[in-house]
């Protein structure tokens, strides 16, 4: 591999037969080229619809009961399980750390609010201040719930945008008393929820009034929580379910239930959807790299097409070689240190032209979906290195064959 | 310097085995010139080819300067080859995209030697040849006397025992065949042993003797009195 004399019989070799060097090296070139634009918008995609989904992506956690259906520990099924103040409290003080929007819900069934002669039905839910937050709602008129409005047990509401329009259309809201289930309360705030009228048909009361008011004693209906952002989005769904798994089988055990039942309690988290999404990038990448890989295995079907073909041209000239005394391993070798030497500069080429278009106008394309595309470096100076490891043993063995020839026979070829 | 002894080769073809040469006995000494003749199909390119380890003898010894020339493997015989022969071939057999002074000095190279000193060596030769001036001419550039001519010297760079050359003048006019020839004679006037394979009579008259094979066997072995070729004056 030193040696001086060999490397000069590769330049000149290389010198002298320009076409040759050049197709060879064009074919590996392009091959990383290829590749590594390819592997770069597929990381530009995901950068993409990452971008696009973290912004309204809330990292919601939700918990709720329902009727056993499996026996577990000689209870029956067909029990229906109730959470308590004391599950929420116990859950806050064991995630404290983790959750930063908290809330339980006790709803009210058979909602149906009156304001003078209108009236409608509605979800009517007993919340703690955090579920704005949660719902991601805000504000048009008025304010939300606080925390003195629960300790006092205050009779107010917080009425959805639909709310207010059907019960008092364009007026004033403000200080009314509405009737739920003929029970006056005074309406404190209206908002807006970017859910739309579904989201926006509810009302909101503190939820010890809703328990004292609507004899609910200590239940929950159900819990919301959202996480603590953390660093990474990738990281935020692995907290994400990990919590929300915690928090079920938590409340599943409290509450004597089968670990895998999941009519009896049951979770959702807003970021296992977000996942579902990034399965489906992740789909994507592997295409990319699919159709990488395919790229690399025709540039090395290339490299050794044209090593074939360099042998087949060269057989008169290994003939030669040998008679005038070249050993076989010195003519596989001289082959072998040629095709190596120019796949290797060849492929560094196509990976620095490529990566420096990447580097170039990678953060000024402004297409949705495709943010930053760029491309891992080991990533591809693998890839060079696979590239030329494969032309050096597609080149070996026509080489070898070359080699054992007899120099006469090689010398017979015109 | 060459000793043979009932040396038999076939060449299986198909379902035939032709029998090319079938029991030659050979000797050549040191400084000789000897012109091998025959008919196409006699053997005499399957004899210098088996003399030039670039083929295998069935049957037969051989022995070249004292050394037994026998189950060869190809690095041996490339050694061998490197080491004890030159090789002048019909068809020249330069390297297309190597100038006149690199095709000279490649056997130097497979001898290990420096550049500078290979370089040197194959100006000297190429001087001797008379085609210093077309060093850097490469193969394609020169006319098929000079191509000739540049074998013969690349031949002699090696500093070979034996000169083994295949119808050397084959591709040549008469002309640049005498030009050749008188090249290979002045080498033999030096002491060099020269073989040569021709089937043209004045080329073979001009070498010190002249073994005439048929249908692979020696029907006669004779020296001659030497046709020398009349000096010409190089290009």
């Amino acid at each position: 591999m030193f040696n001086i004399e060999r490397w000069q019989e590769i330049f000149e070799t290389i010198r002298k037969n320009k076409l040759r060097t050049f197709l060879t090296g064009l074919s590996v070139a392009s091959g990383i080229f290829i590749l590594v634009i390819l592997l770069g918008f597929g990381q530009g995609m995901t950068n993409g619809v990452a971008k696009e989904f973290e912004e309204d992506a809330a990292n919601r956690i939700i918990v709720w009961t329902g009727v056993t259906t499996v026996e577990h520990k000689g209870l029956n099924p067909g029990r229906f399980i109730e959470l308590r103040n004391e599950d929420y409290d116990l859950l806050i003080k064991k995630y404290e750390d983790d959750l930063e929007f908290k809330s339980s819900v006790y709803r009210i069934w058979s909602g149906v609010a009156t304001y003078k002669n209108e009236s409608g039905s509605y979800r009517v839910e007993g919340v703690f201040p955090d579920y704005q937050f949660i719902e991601n709602a805000s504000l048009t008129a008025g304010r939300f719930l606080n925390y003195d409005d629960h300790n006092g047990y205050e009779k107010v509401i917080v009425i959805g945008h639909k709310v207010y329009k059907d019960l008092f259309g364009n007026k004033e809201a403000i200080g009314e008393q509405v009737q739920i289930s003929g029970i006056n309360f005074k309406v404190i705030g209206v908002y807006s929820d970017p859910g739309g009228e579904r989201e926006e048909s509810r009302i909101f009361l503190p939820l010890s009034t809703s328990q004292r008011v609507f004899n609910g004693g200590n239940k929950v209906r159900n819990m919301g929580f959202t996480l603590k952002p953390q660093a990474t989005f990738q990281q935020a769904v692995q907290h994400s379910i990990a919590i929300s798994n915690e928090i079920e089988s938590f409340l599943k055990e409290r509450h004597i239930v089968a670990p895998e039942d999941d009519s009896a309690i049951d979770s959702w988290n807003s970021l296992e959807e977000a996942k579902r999404y990034y399965d489906l990038m992740d789909m994507i990448k592997l295409f990319f790299w699919v159709v990488g890989i395919c790229t690399i295995i025709a540039g090395v079907v290339g490299v050794s097409n044209i090593m074939l073909i360099i042998v087949k041209e060269r057989t008169k000239e290994i003939g030669i070689r040998k008679a005038i005394g070249a050993q076989p391993w010195s003519i596989i070798g001289m082959i072998l240190h040629e095709s190596i030497f120019v796949t290797a500069i060849a492929g560094f080429l196509g990976l620095i032209f490529s990566m420096a278009l990447l580097e170039v106008i990678g953060p000024n394309i402004e297409i949705d979906y495709i943010v930053n595309p760029s491309v891992n470096f080991n990533v591809a100076i693998t890839t060079v290195f696979v590239l030329i490891i494969a032309g050096a043993l597609a080149g070996f063995f026509p080489a070898w064959r070359a080699a054992r020839i007899k120099p006469i026979e090689a010398l017979r070829e015109e | 310097m060459i000793e043979i002894t009932d040396l038999h080769k076939s060449y299986v073809m198909g379902t035939n085995t032709l029998h090319v040469l079938k029991g030659i006995d050979f000797t050549v000494n040191e400084g000789e010139l000897v012109a091998i003749m025959g008919s196409s199909g006699s053997g005499k390119s399957t004899l210098l080819n088996i003399l030039g380890m670039l083929d295998e003898a069935d049957q037969g010894t051989y022995t070249l300067d004292g050394t037994l020339i026998h189950n060869l493997n190809e690095k041996i015989a490339a050694r061998y080859r490197n080491k004890f022969l030159g090789f002048v071939f019909q068809s020249f057999n330069l390297i297309s995209y190597k100038n006149a002074l690199e095709n000279v000095a490649m056997p130097l190279y497979y001898q290990g030697a420096k550049r500078n000193e290979r370089n040197e060596k194959a100006m000297h030769y190429l001087e001797k040849v008379g085609l210093a001036e077309w060093a850097t001419h490469l193969p394609n550039e020169l006319s098929g006397g000079q191509k000739q001519r540049v074998a013969i010297a690349r031949a002699l760079a090696s500093e070979p025992k034996v000169l083994l050359a295949d119808e050397p003048t084959g591709a040549l006019d008469s002309t640049t065949s005498y030009e050749v020839m008188e090249i290979i004679q002045s080498i033999n006037d030096e002491g060099k042993t020269i073989l040569i394979v021709t089937h043209e009579d004045d080329i073979a008259h001009m070498c010190k003797r002249i073994v005439n094979l048929k249908d692979g066997v020696i029907i006669d072995d004779s020296k001659i009195s030497q046709v020398r070729v009349k000096a010409t004056s190089h290009v």
